[in-house]
């Protein structure tokens, strides 16, 4: 099933060049476009950072890349993402992955649509030449493009 | 907390699971669950800065780095589970 790229990640939740001064500010980057793209309200940031400042950095799941989320809470009004791309990565502490490139910001109403939504980007993350695509696309157009390119490919 | 994270941990567990043809159910829980949902498991795939919290079920811990690469799942599993 096939979600709604526009939807989940519009023009509003993208920002291809951003300079946080550290991972807290980058994670609010994340949540600020989750907010602005109408996923959230204000509070899930602070969600967000209350679960990194409880459970450590585990949310830099690969090289580079950190999926900034909480659970399901009444602050998600619609499930979706945004995609914060740093030009200078900034490090979270993590003991492998760190510096991070780029936060992914992650809001679900419920575990289903966590999976939905997940699925959706999955792909590509794991397709070296789609995050290397990724990491020097111009446009949020390009961004969802190569999102759904790398999810069609994948039986 | 963990579930969207775990996700993607899980889909690519299920991944080299088929690769290596171990026949398997591969379950996500956040952190605050996983020590009960691990009842029973015969492992538990998680990340460094979680392992510790998981330890002391009576299940292996096994730790995954870069949860977007196949062939470190593949690694992890195969250290792990015995080959059909």
């Amino acid at each position: 099933m096939a979600l709604d790229l526009l939807s989940a990640l519009p023009d509003t939740a993208v920002v291809l060049s951003a300079h946080p001064s550290d991972w807290r500010e980058a994670v609010r980057l994340a949540g600020d476009a989750l907010t602005r793209s109408g996923s959230t309200t204000s509070e899930y940031t602070g969600e967000m950072l209350a679960a990194i400042d409880e459970l450590g950095p585990y949310i830099v799941i690969a090289p580079g890349i950190a999926i900034a989320h909480s659970r399901p809470s009444p602050s998600v009004l619609r499930s979706g993402l945004s995609w914060v791309r740093l030009d200078e990565p900034v490090e979270f502490g993590h003991s492998r992955n760190d510096p991070v490139g780029l936060v992914i910001g992650l809001a679900a109403r419920d575990h289903a649509d966590h999976l939905e939504v997940m699925s959706a980007i999955a792909a590509a993350l794991a397709d070296q030449q789609a995050t290397a695509a990724l990491a020097t696309a111009a446009s949020a157009d390009t961004v969802r493009d190569l999102l759904a390119n790398a999810s069609a490919g994948q039986s | 907390m963990g579930i969207g994270t775990s996700i993607l941990l899980k889909m690519n567990t299920e991944k080299a699971l088929r690769k290596l043809g171990v026949p398997a159910t591969v379950t996500t829980s956040d952190i605050s669950a996983a020590r009960g949902a691990a009842q029973g498991a015969d492992l538990i795939l998680t990340s460094a800065e979680l392992a510790e919290k998981l330890e002391g079920t009576g299940v292996p811990v096994a730790v995954v780095n870069n949860f977007m690469n196949a062939g470190e799942i593949e690694g992890v599993l195969s250290t792990h589970v015995p080959q059909a």
